[in-house]
């Protein structure tokens, strides 16, 4: 008897579908219904998602990953450019660039473990970063980015006697590619992340890579090679930060380096952190939190601000506009900081413990009261 | 009595730390079907020819050959996979998963090898994997804690669930570094029951015990280690009697 799937794998998997889908329905009222925000969600949650593999599951922590997320990018607007504007072709191409791109750092930072595997990936991923800021100009565009001509060769879509007007953007099966198609799109590719995550992690090598993370030495003296493990763990992520990279591209098909900075990949990790390291849907909730409050508080200005605190004395309100006005705007990252902070001390485990503390809190007030369902994720 | 049946022969060891001589000349057989247990006041050196047999550390000369194979220069997990297991001194175990996943891993190295890119399978289909290792979990009176986290247990079900983990792989030679150090008395009878059931199954065992109940309860054959040196070998009632151990164990002040 095999079962495909457990029933509760089952139940978390069909509400995350629903609650993805159902996104644009149920953000609307917190000012977030709209599909560039949307597809930010969804692009960062399958970010976050491939990154956990590696970090919550196996223990490996990169600072790099942003390296494979900007590589994703640029081979998927190097597809448009040279074979076609459809978005599959460039989909698969990224994933297959990432992977191997993915294969050879990890190979040589898996070398070393600990905080050194760290450093690392975070040597490598600054030199990829410069490597494409300005030694490889040729294939990076440079500080200007990579982005679509009309010039553009296009060899697939010429063989096929397509032409287009106008500035060329993505297309999938010759729709366009924007707005909210643009995010069903993405959403596909998340509810397909996290369907694939969900089987490794429920697999005999998920749960070698849990060993992996618990007792490292233990495996080893139990008949297993680790590193192959580990590696294909640190491959998987890179491909799921490939795919993330090129459905940003397929949104807005301009390639930065600016993508593969340190900051980028410190982002992944706290997104991580945030959500819960090691559970399924952490990560995906950290990263929509962040891309959430980053919207709203970077969008935040002093007109605003003295417009909120308007209530308040003239005197107190100038102050209290000056000291919040340094947590929005470009500031917001204080915000984050102070954010991430008190959730590492408070709740190691995310958001995610926080959740179940409070379903653990539920079930023991109340015996008789109905069971509380604490998997799927709370509106905020 | 050498030769035809040895399966492990650690010829000519010697292992040095800086200046520490830890092993000198150690010349050892095990032979096929018998407890071997290695005795010998603290510092010895018995641990460190245990980690050179299991390849944790490398000799400065010699070699350990186990059924013609020479172990000296492998990888730890390539001598498991030859047959061989350990139980560590400490227990190396699985902390955060649960005692069933801690018996069914290694059940999996000895069915999958050492590398298997298994993920779109589903643990719970490893049907067979499971009941074996529940099968084991109840040989060692564990099954009541299935589900429970392996970090979570007593020290002495660590050490006896870390046993149960070498047992599931069935290894032809079983490596024992104090396997009942810091159990109570009940717990140290329970597992020296439990490893003579293993002997009739024929399995090898080369035990380091300091409890001298459980060496004469067990070993079919003692070496006497001291300062690094075997200086006294043969059966329990020849080394009982043997007055250079007595020497090296009563504190040999001259």
């Amino acid at each position: 008897m095999t079962t495909f799937m457990s029933r509760n794998d089952l139940f978390l998997f069909l509400g995350f579908t629903v609650v993805v889908l159902a996104m644009p329905i149920w953000l609307a009222p917190f000012g977030a219904g709209y599909p560039d925000l949307l597809q930010r969600f969804m692009i960062f949650g399958i970010f976050a998602v491939g990154f956990n593999i590696l970090f919550g599951l196996t223990g490996y922590l990169s600072f790099g990953h942003a390296a494979f997320f900007g590589v994703g990018s640029y081979a998927a607007v190097w597809s448009f450019k040279l074979l076609t504007l459809d978005a599959i072709p460039a989909m698969i191409f990224a994933v297959l660039i990432s992977g191997l791109f993915a294969l050879i750092i990890g190979f040589l930072c898996l070398r070393r473990s600990g905080i050194y595997f760290s450093i690392l990936t975070l040597a490598f991923a600054q030199m990829s970063y410069n490597l494409a800021y300005s030694v490889l100009t040729p294939i990076t565009n440079g500080e200007t980015g990579l982005q679509l001509t009309l010039a553009d060769p296009r060899f697939l879509d010429a063989a096929m006697g397509q032409t287009f007007s106008g500035q060329p953007v993505p297309t999938l099966l010759g729709q366009q590619l924007g707005g909210y198609a643009g995010f069903y799109f993405c959403a596909g590719f998340l509810i397909l992340s996290f369907f694939i995550a969900q089987r490794i992690a429920g697999s005999p090598f998920g749960m070698m890579l849990k060993a992996i993370k618990s007792n490292q030495t233990r495996m080893q003296f139990t008949g297993f090679n680790t590193r192959p493990y580990a590696l294909s763990a640190f491959v998987i992520s890179g491909m799921y930060a490939g795919l993330a990279g090129a459905l940003l591209a397929v949104t807005d098909p301009l390639a930065g380096a600016e993508r593969m900075q340190w900051t980028a990949s410190g982002e992944v990790v706290l997104m991580t952190i945030l959500g819960g390291v090691g559970t399924l849907v952490g990560p995906v909730i950290g990263a929509w939190i962040i891309k959430y409050f980053e919207n709203i508080l970077s969008a935040l200005n002093d007109n605003i601000l003295a417009r909120f605190w308007s209530f308040l004395p003239e005197g107190v309100a100038d102050v209290v506009v000056k000291i919040t006005s340094k947590f929005v705007g470009d500031g917001w990252h204080l915000t984050l900081g102070l954010a991430f902070v008190i959730v590492v001390i408070f709740l190691p485990g995310g958001i995610m413990e926080g959740v179940r503390r409070i379903a653990a809190a539920f079930r023991r007030s109340g015996s008789s009261s109905a069971k509380p369902s604490a998997r799927t994720q709370p509106a905020e | 009595m050498e030769k035809s049946n040895v399966v492990l022969h650690v010829a000519d060891v010697h292992k040095r730390f800086g200046g520490l001589h830890a092993l000198a000349d150690i010349d050892l057989q095990v032979e096929e079907g018998k407890t071997h247990a290695i005795i010998g006041p603290n510092g010895a050196g018995k641990s460190t020819l245990l980690n050179v047999i299991i390849g944790k550390l490398a000799p400065t000369s010699g070699q350990v050959v186990f059924d013609g194979t020479v172990l000296t220069g492998r990888k730890p997990y390539q001598i498991n996979q030859l047959g061989i297991a350990r139980v560590f001194q400490t227990p190396e175990i699985f902390a955060d998963l649960s005692v069933l996943h801690n018996v069914m891993i290694p059940a999996l190295a000895k069915r999958d090898g050492m590398f298997k890119l298994n993920m779109l399978r589903s643990l719970d289909s490893e049907t067979g994997i499971r009941a074996e290792a529940e099968h084991m979990l109840e040989d060692v009176g564990m099954i009541t804690r299935r589900e429970m986290l392996a970090g979570s247990l007593s020290r002495g079900d660590k050490r006896r669930m870390e046993l149960a983990m070498c047992l599931i792989q069935h290894p032809r030679l079983l490596l024992l570094d104090e396997p009942t150090a810091g159990m109570s008395r009940h717990d140290t009878n329970t597992t020296i029951e439990l490893l003579k059931k293993i002997k009739s199954r024929g399995m090898t065992k080369v035990i380091i015990e300091h409890d001298m109940h459980v060496v004469f309860s067990l070993a079919d054959k003692i070496s006497v280690l001291a300062q690094g040196r075997i200086i006294a070998d043969g059966s329990p009632d020849e080394v009982r009697g043997n007055p250079k151990v007595q020497e090296a164990y009563l504190g040999g002040a001259h």
